[in-house]
């Protein structure tokens, strides 16, 4: 920001962006201006667009409406090609490395240096080596992607696109897998990037950090532009209040207590991880019958484990799960589910449906183990097919017959389909990952609804969620979790989003210790 | 020990491969010291293994290729039949070295068959590589019915054989070198004329055709790690979407290594083709799939895959050799390298299941080592088989195949 | 967007039609390539096939390669790549043919006690493979090939060693399988409706054998749990643990019903015309089951017409001797009928696919534009956003 003169126009102009997918209008009318040499973060929700705007600037796809500017000009990208040659590269937030290649492979690809018929590798290397040490990204160029940790990778995505001359960087999430220390070496690499001129685009909702290392914030919600403030002229729960945007709902009052039983108790559950960080860190809560326990968290902080180990379907390296009281750690997947866990996994076209099969097959599907659906090994086509009806009317789902593929559906109806599957089949727990991800306002009502009224009748849930909307209607407690452990316990009475932004993103200690 | 280790990890492959086979070579002359059992390391099994190996090499090369770029090839053994047949016709209209060319040509028409079905339409990888090991012998036999019959100059053509090629392909020895050898090699003297034995298959009637597919190893090398093409051509089997987003064409990419693929294999069946003069129907007898668990031993790469090749072909040559039932040695020295096996095991303190099952292993092949005067033919027979599926055993718990060999890559994709 | 049974038919038979034309195409050019006519040879296949003698043969072979069909089947509906159906069945047979003279029973005992040890040991040699694949991730594919090489190894030892009927001197075989164990021809059952069969001709009692199974695994995959969780691995492996399959489970039991049928495919030729295992003893059989699961669509109607379909062809092109066209041009028909079998089924599926996806795109639209809007933007759903 210093170094940069303002008569010299900005490095990037975004004017009215609008991105329309059917269905959903991601990108309604965003501006964005980045100073050249600055690093700009841009925050906001889970889906509010972000990834879509960078996914515009990067060429992926073309704007419905709105100009994009590179240094003053006005540019159109047909592709990523022609972004890269324009100087703007993006690091996806999965990493599109190749494993079983040495650094310097991935990043000389596809623009190796020596002829055709002579890879160059001497020169690859040197020229990596230069790279590193101008932008301080040291990585041993003849080290195997695979044997590099989280934070590497990530120098090597940076590296691949500085490589291609890139004077724009777009990162996207970069700190979402990272380890807090490899956190602070990102900010110091970062910092000699621009210090080269380099421009940066920083996408983020751990605002704590984005405080700490942006020259400027832009903040997007609800696909559109919202905000446009200095690091230092706010704190991390102003921002928090400004990404969310709103009040949060009161939870509906209810009339009766949770039951005394214990449902599910989980103690110093723990999971390893990739590296030496335990992906779950002796977790400790328990969910009693009639009662919703709300997880709240950035994704990719243990939601995942947690909900494998409960299902089964992930060793547990420590602790002990308990079903009503009876340990469960030695028990099968199915087991599980015939003891009476209901399963909403959080990625509904790899977990938790068959795409290829129909509805009725679907309705089956982890509950082929016990009544209506099978009696002594067989499948009973007529009670599935009498349950499939019965789901499509009381959830809504829009769908010519039972007999249609899932994939059929849209993934709308397809969440419902599965919520249905969950809770017709009476289960005395619930294990649900983002219940009503996709699906309409009508039907997100309904399904609470469901949820609620099970809950009254004794069904015990743990609500792993990304919509705090969800978590405050529904949960009696809601838990927070961060790095694999569980940091906060607050009642959705009385919380304020900006105290659980806060907890989520690990700023409650910077401003309340 | 450590010293060992380290050694051992500073080295490059070819220097590995070479201490692996020194140490090898040490262990077997130990064995047939002890069994009496000279063909098990002298000069002409080893020029028999190193001939065998070849086809075996040329299949699992061009199997490398295209699983390298994320293509299974489990049609490999109708590529090769198609080789064998277009080689001898190659072969009888125009001689030896056009059977070279012809064989790869065949091979390559399989391979782009292959390529159509997997890359271009997207078909399931496994069930392309059956297709096609079912319609090669089938297109081999009608050619043969159609051009094979009643030719050549004997009208020795059959709808199961070629007419004869008329010239050999010839061998060569290197001059001084091959005789020396052939003198310290049948010396006998322990370890050193062991050594001689196994110099001697690279310097003593060695065919042409055995030469080039041997060359075929650091070419591949070359080609795969030294050039922007093999680069390319890897990333497209590692990672696919990562290569089209930097703008390589993972599309050509695949259809190019499954080609080459179907050449080498093509080659192999060549060989086979030029060895006897003649196309015989089942020739190449599964060498297709030996070069496939080649393939696999190797780890995906050549240098391992040339010794994974060689120790197959040792398991046949054995077989053909003569003497004092060499087969018997080699179970004998099976038996102590997995008691041996067995006793590091012990050390690492592993489970015990493994080392259970070694030992009783181990013993049983002793036990029938000392109680028995020749080995069955069947039992020769299956040796090399059970080699294979024993070494694959050990080696696929450690093996790092291609990242996307088997999954069908669309263009777009994530993945 | 109704499916009716009429559309459903139209589909299934979509990619088989595009097969069989494409396999006409290619075989007609390789005849007249070869300079020979087409339509002549078509005619003399067809005018041959049209015998009682030739349906029979056809029947009879077309039975056992259904039931080897269907245990390939069944690995592949899971992805499961049992390539070593041979050796199976050649242990199966091997096995069985030296039992069944060990004992007597009476006959229907006799009959199903030999069936199952030839599916026991079939089962028992797939387990091999099944387990290295569960135990120490072995490719199946290469070690059920290796394991082919050596059940030919290992049954020849065995026959010649301990199985052998040493009162033949100059043949290795076993001892025939005795009267009560052989299945009894379908000749006479027939002839009470009032058709007569020609001198010689014989319909064996293996065909309701194969059409037991063939329902049976209909049965099995499709109405019973353990066919509901094999469906669903081989659909999508992921959702199917977390429906609660055990994945080893399924490899190891898969794989041995696989074998198991293998080794049953064996006994529709021991029991009926071979009697003893030799060299003989017809051993292609598997190999060709490979392909006709593929053709099959591993399912059980479309294998058994595949099974007779590909016997058929075979059956017919006997009849081209007498036009002196080689009748090697069957293999170039099943060969290009197999590999555009592949390629429509794919290509089918795909459109199928797009089709439905499409579907869902256009149902997505029409509720934003009529129904209300979250106000929250949702991330673009896999289907919709592939953009790029």
């Amino acid at each position: 920001m210093t170094q940069a003169p303002t008569t010299s126009p900005p490095a990037i102009e975004l004017r009215g962006i609008v991105k329309r997918f059917p269905g959903v209008v991601a990108n309604d009318g965003v501006d964005l201006t980045v100073a050249p040499g600055t690093i700009h973060a841009i925050v906001g929700e889970n889906g509010a667009g972000k990834s879509t705007l960078m996914k515009t600037l990067y060429g992926a796809h073309r704007p419905d409406e709105g100009e994009i500017l590179i240094a003053g000009q006005h540019v159109t990208f047909k592709s990523p090609r022609e972004a890269i040659a324009r100087g703007i590269g993006m690091v996806f937030q999965h990493f599109m490395l190749a494993d079983n290649l040495t650094v310097w492979e991935n990043v000389v690809l596809g623009d190796e240096p020596g002829t055709k018929a002579r890879l160059d590798r001497h020169e690859a290397r040197t020229r990596l080596r230069d790279l590193g040490a101008r932008y301080g990204l040291r990585v041993n160029p003849d080290t195997y992607v695979s044997e590099l940790g989280v934070g590497d990778k990530q120098r090597v995505e940076i590296l691949k696109v500085l490589y291609r001359g890139a004077r724009i960087v777009i990162l996207d999430e970069p700190t979402a897998v990272l380890v807090p220390q490899e956190v602070g070496e990102l900010f110091t690499s970062l910092r000699s990037l621009t210090a080269e001129g380099v421009t940066i685009i920083f996408i983020s909702h751990k605002l704590d950090e984005v405080r700490g290392v942006a020259d400027d914030i832009t903040v997007i919600r609800a696909g559109r532009t919202v905000g446009e403030v200095k690091p230092r002229d706010v704190t991390a729960r102003e921002l928090a209040q400004l990404m969310v945007g709103r009040e949060l709902p009161k939870p509906i009052p209810r009339s009766d207590a949770p039951s005394e039983t214990v449902a599910l108790r989980l103690s110093d559950v723990t999971v390893a991880g990739v590296g030496d960080l335990p992906a779950l860190d002796r977790v400790n809560f328990c969910v009693h019958h009639g009662e919703i326990i709300g997880v709240a968290g950035v994704e990719g902080n243990g939601q995942t484990e947690l909900l494998d180990v409960i299902m089964g379907l992930r060793p547990l390296a420590g602790g002990s799960i308990e079903l009503d009281g009876r340990s469960i750690n030695d028990l099968s997947t199915r087991d599980r589910r015939d003891a009476g866990i209901g399963y909403i996994p959080e990625d509904r076209h790899k977990d938790g449906c068959v795409l290829s099969a129909p509805l009725w097959e679907n309705v089956i599907l982890g509950h082929q183990g016990s009544k209506p659906f099978s009696a002594r090994g067989w499948i009973d086509r007529v009670a599935a097919r009498r349950r499939t009806k019965d789901i499509i009317a009381d959830y809504d789902v829009r769908t010519p017959s039972a007999d249609v593929a899932a994939v059929a559906l849209s993934g709308g109806n397809q969440q419902k389909l599965i919520v249905g599957r969950e809770m017709t089949s009476g289960p005395a727990v619930l294990i649900a990952a983002h219940p009503t991800r996709g699906v309409d306002v009508g039907a997100q009502a309904a399904i609470w609804d469901y949820i609620r009224v099970a809950r009254t009748n004794g069904l015990a849930v743990l609500l792993i969620s990304a919509d705090l909307e969800e978590l405050i209607a529904l949960s009696d407690t809601l838990i927070v979790m961060l790095r694999g452990g569980i940091v906060a316990t607050l009642d959705p009475n009385t919380v304020s989003i900006a105290d659980l932004g806060a907890h989520m993103t690990g700023a409650a200690d910077g401003n309340d210790g | 020990m450590n010293t060992i280790t380290r050694r051992w990890h500073e080295m490059n492959s070819w220097q590995r491969a070479i201490v692996a086979a020194a140490g090898v070579l040490f262990a077997l002359s130990i064995t047939r010291v002890i069994a009496d059992a000279d063909d098990l390391t002298s000069g002409n099994t080893f020029i028999a293994t190193v001939g065998t190996a070849a086809p075996i090499l040329a299949v699992a090369l061009g199997g490398l290729y295209a699983e390298r770029a994320g293509v299974a090839n489990i049609g490999l053994e109708g590529m090769m039949i198609l080789g064998t047949w277009f080689a001898a016709f190659a072969g009888w209209q125009w001689g030896p070295w056009a059977a070279l060319a012809g064989g790869a040509i065949g091979g390559l028409l399989g391979g782009l068959l292959h390529s159509l079905a997997t890359v271009t339409f997207g078909v399931d990888q496994i069930v392309s590589g059956v297709a096609i090991n079912f319609i090669a012998p089938g297109v081999a036999r009608f050619l043969s019915s159609e051009i094979f019959v009643g030719a050549g100059s004997n009208g020795e053509g059959t709808i199961s054989a070629s007419p004869n090629i008329a010239h050999s392909m010839g061998k060569f020895s290197v001059p001084g070198l091959s005789d020396g050898l052939k003198s310290l090699d049948e010396k006998r003297w322990f370890f050193v004329s062991d050594v001689a034995g196994a110099l001697r298959a690279f310097v003593d009637r060695m065919a042409w055709s055995t030469l080039i597919i041997l060359l075929l190893v650091p070419i591949s090398v070359y080609v795969l790690w030294h050039t922007p093409f093999g680069l390319r051509l890897r990333s497209a089997g590692e990672k696919p979407s990562a290569a089209e987003s930097l703008g390589v064409g993972v599309y050509k990419m695949k259809y190019i290594a499954v080609a080459i693929s179907g050449a080498f294999a093509g080659l192999g069946g060549a060989w086979l083709v030029v060895n006897v003069r003649q196309y015989n129907e089942g020739q190449t007898a599964g060498r297709g799939f030996l070069g496939l668990a080649a393939l696999i031993f190797g780890n995906w790469q050549p240098i391992v895959i040339a010794l994974g090749a060689a120790l197959f072909a040792y398991g046949f040559s054995l077989q053909e050799a003569v003497g004092k039932n060499p087969v018997k040695a080699l179970y004998l020295f099976i038996a102590a390298a997995f008691l041996a096996m067995c006793i590091a095991l012990m050390f690492g303190r592993k489970s015990w299941r493994a080392i259970l099952g070694l030992a009783i292993t181990g013993v049983g092949l002793l036990a029938y080592y000392f109680n028995t005067d020749e080995v069955n033919r069947q039992f020769v027979y299956i040796t090399p088989y059970v080699m294979v599926l024993v070494v694959i055993t050990f080696a696929s718990s450690r093996s790092r195949p291609p990242a996307t060999v088997g999954l069908p890559y669309r263009r777009g994709q994530v993945g | 967007m109704q499916t009716t049974w009429t559309k459903k038919v139209g589909d299934a038979l979509l990619a088989p039609a595009i097969a069989v034309a494409a396999a006409l195409v290619v075989s007609s050019f390789a005849l007249l390539v070869s300079g020979h006519s087409p339509i002549a040879a078509y005619r003399a296949m067809g005018s041959f096939v049209a015998s009682t003698d030739s349906v029979v043969t056809i029947l009879n072979r077309g039975a056992p390669l259904y039931v080897v069909s269907l245990g390939v089947a069944i690995g592949f509906r899971m992805n499961l790549f049992n390539i070593g159906a041979d050796g199976q069945y050649r242990l199966g047979a091997l096995f069985a043919a030296a039992a069944s003279s060990a004992y007597s029973l009476p006959r229907p005992l006799h009959i199903l006690t030999i069936m199952l040890i030839a599916m026991a040991v079939g089962g028992a040699w797939a387990a091999i493979p099944g387990v290295l694949k569960v135990t120490r991730n072995v490719n199946e594919v290469v070690s059920t090939i290796m394991l082919n090489f050596v059940a030919t190894g290992l049954s020849a030892y065995l026959l010649n060693n301990y199985m052998r009927n040493e009162r033949v001197e100059n043949v290795v075989e076993t001892k025939s399988v005795p009267k009560s164990g052989q299945l009894p021809s379908l000749n006479g059952l027939i002839e009470n409706f009032g058709f007569h069969f020609p001198r010689l001709t014989v319909l064996n009692g293996f065909l309701p054998v194969a059409m037991v199974v063939g329902i049976a695994f209909y049965v099995l995959i499709w109405r019973t749990r353990f066919g509901f969780d094999l469906r669903m691995t081989g659909a999508s492996p992921f959702a199917a643990r977390a429906s609660g399959v055990k994945p080893a489970r399924m490899i190891i039991t898969t794989i041995v019903i696989s074998g198991a049928l293998a080794g049953l495919a064996s006994t529709g030729f021991l029991l009926t015309d071979f009697i003893k295992y030799n060299e003989t003893f017809p051993l292609g059989l598997p190999f060709t089951g490979i392909a006709v699961a593929l053709l099959g669509k591993n399912h059980p109607a479309g294998i058994a017409a595949a099974a007779f379909a590909w016997s058929g062809i075979e059956q017919a092109s006997r009849g081209l001797l007498d036009e002196k066209i080689p009748p090697e041009i069957s293999r170039i028909m099943l060969g290009t009928l197999l590999m555009s079998s592949v390629i429509a089924f794919e290509v089918v599926r795909r459109r199928n696919l797009t089709n439905a996806v499409r579907l869902a795109g256009l149902q997505a639209v029409g509720r934003a534009a009529g129904g209300p809007l979250d106000t929250e933007t949702q991330p673009p759903s896999p289907a919709a956003g592939a953009t790029t």
